[in-house]
């Protein structure tokens, strides 16, 4: 089974606390932690795509406006309160695996180390159906 | 560089475990034996095309695999020298097993040992799955990976930990003891019918590469059949894998939509399939000890023999699910045997069947069983009950197709409703 787990970061205090504002030892631990994950999902065989996304400031959403014309603004939605930071695709025996995987994700280091709890949003990717008896 | 043809490619693939059993009885460590079949076979995919496959196929690549064999012992013994911890045993008496005496099992045997070594039990299902496929069927790691759709480096680390895990829980190349030996043959056909299921389930639309699964565990399952000619549920499993998939043709549309059994093309069903999954059920239903492969198997031989979807034996379909209900305790049994029982007795009759699936953790709010409902429905006429439960098993579903399928049957009756 195949599932997405989407890293949400809040939108309130990205600039003014956000991982760009924290002490460069902590930056490095938390971008270590997420190599080291990686690694780890390679090796026990499930990983089968990751990455991270650069910051909001640089999002834009786009519509086809006249003709099909992209007609570009700002984003993320004004709206939203969390934004996507990141995201893994693992291939797992079970969904509680895949619960497993993001609990791990959530709990990477922040600011002074303390485990950021992120929420992880874990949705299964579309495939073929499983008519397993 | 010119490529193996199919036939050189498909007589690789047969010999793969046969020669991967001489490697392990002359040089035991399994792990190692089987990264240098692969080696071996990878060298005569290169070689043969343009220096011809030679007379004694089997002999060139246990040859080649030994070779390796020994290049890799050696390097071990190296290592184990320099990290000066050498027993006098590390002259590899622990590795160079010597076959044993008294009439060495036939190499056919070795395909039936892998297997058993393969499908172990206290490998998870997806470990269990990719190394069959490695070293039993002969397949690359990247053809393995890009049949589940995981990089290759992802599936090359399961096949290792795999390998890891037999090594560490001291699965030994041998058979198991005849108390073991149904629970494990058990095991091993759930792996090959989980191979076949993937495969056929997903063989549409762009995923062609996907189908040659279902390809690869009747090819296996066949191996096995030979092997064990009066397992019953052997014969079941290759009988069922042979039954389902000699409709593979009708069951999707030109745009890879899904098309129901009952609104299926019947003349694009492969008659030989269904004739020799027919022979083979019929042979092994009449010797006795019935299992729940040979059951499926019953059931989906009485659709296949039906010419026209109104000629479906549907009371004899109800009666052996009802058998197969009392078998297995599994929901997917009791849905379908509700789907039969509609057939037979009426719309109604099915759905207060269906009414104590809701009550099962397993299946509740599962979309299939939402699916089933809705489809009952829709046969006594309800279409508002109807749609809202197509509706609610297409929200549900994991499955591209069967989701447009689903949206599109909503959609249909939402239109024609009054």
């Amino acid at each position: 089974m195949r599932f997405i787990l989407m890293m949400h970061a809040p939108r309130a205090g990205w600039t003014t606390a956000g991982i760009g504002t924290w002490p460069p030892d902590d930056i490095k631990a938390h971008i270590n932690f997420m190599k080291r994950f990686a690694v780890e999902l390679k090796d026990a065989g499930e990983l089968v795509g990751a990455e991270g996304l650069a910051g909001p400031e640089d999002a834009r959403i786009v519509r086809a406006g006249k003709g099909g014309a992209p007609e570009v603004t700002d984003g993320p939605f004004a709206e939203a309160k969390e934004f996507l930071a990141g995201y893994w695709i693992v291939d797992v025996e079970a969904r509680e695996r895949a619960y497993e995987i993001a609990a791990r994700a959530s709990a990477a280091p922040g600011k002074g180390g303390v485990p950021l709890n992120m929420p992880i949003e874990v949705r299964e990717v579309m495939s073929a159906p499983s008519s397993e008896l | 560089m010119t490529r193996l043809d199919s036939g050189g490619e498909h007589l690789l693939r047969e010999l793969a475990p046969r020669v991967l059993g001489a490697v392990v009885r002359r040089f035991g460590d399994f792990a190692a034996a089987e990264d240098a079949v692969q080696e071996a076979l990878l060298a005569a995919a290169l070689q043969w095309p343009s220096e011809g496959v030679p007379d004694n196929p089997r002999g060139w690549l246990i040859h080649v695999a030994s070779r390796r064999m020994t290049d890799h012992l050696r390097a071990e013994l190296a290592r184990r020298r320099r990290e000066a911890i050498v027993v006098m045993q590390a002259t590899g008496d622990d590795h160079i097993v010597p076959a044993p005496d008294g009439g060495a099992p036939g190499e056919q045997e070795d395909t039936l040992i892998l297997l058993f070594m393969c499908c172990h039990p206290a490998l998870t299902r997806p470990s269990a799955i990719a190394l069959t496929l490695r070293a039993v069927g002969g397949l690359t790691t990247a053809e393995i990976a890009n049949a589940y759709l995981v990089p290759e480096a992802t599936m090359a680390q399961r096949i290792s930990r795999a390998k890891q895990r037999i090594k560490t829980s001291g699965v030994a190349f041998q058979m198991p003891s005849d108390r073991e030996r149904p629970e494990r043959l058990d095991a091993v056909l759930h792996i090959l019918y989980l191979i076949f299921n993937e495969g056929y389930a997903s063989s549409v639309g762009e995923s062609l590469q996907r189908s040659d699964l279902a390809n690869e565990a009747i090819r296996l399952t066949r191996a096995v059949h030979r092997l064990l000619p009066d397992g019953g549920e052997v014969a079941g499993l290759l009988a069922l894998m042979l039954l389902t998939d000699a409709r593979r043709a009708a069951r999707t549309g030109p745009d890879g939509e899904l098309i129901p059994l009952d609104q299926q093309n019947r003349t694009l069903w492969d008659r030989a399939a269904i004739d020799e999954g027919v022979a083979l059920i019929t042979a092994t239903l009449s010797r006795g000890s019935i299992g729940v492969y040979q059951l499926q198997a019953a059931i989906a031989a009485l659709h296949d023999e039906a010419s026209r979807t109104e000629d479906t034996d549907w009371p004899q379909i109800l009666a052996l699910y009802g058998l197969l209900k009392r078998m297995s305790d599994n929901p997917m049994v009791a849905l379908n045997h509700a789907i039969a029982a509609a057939m037979v007795n009426g719309p109604a009759a099915g759905l207060k069947l269906l009414d104590a699936l809701d009550a099962d953790p397993r299946i509740a709010g599962h979309y299939r069983l939402a699916a089933v409902r809705a489809h009952l429905f829709e046969l006594a006429g309800d279409r508002e009950a109807a749609i809202v439960h197509y509706q609610s098993a297409a929200a549900r579903t994991a499955s591209v197709p069967e989701r447009n399928y689903l949206t599109t049957r909503a959609a249909r009756l939402s239109v024609s409703s009054p």
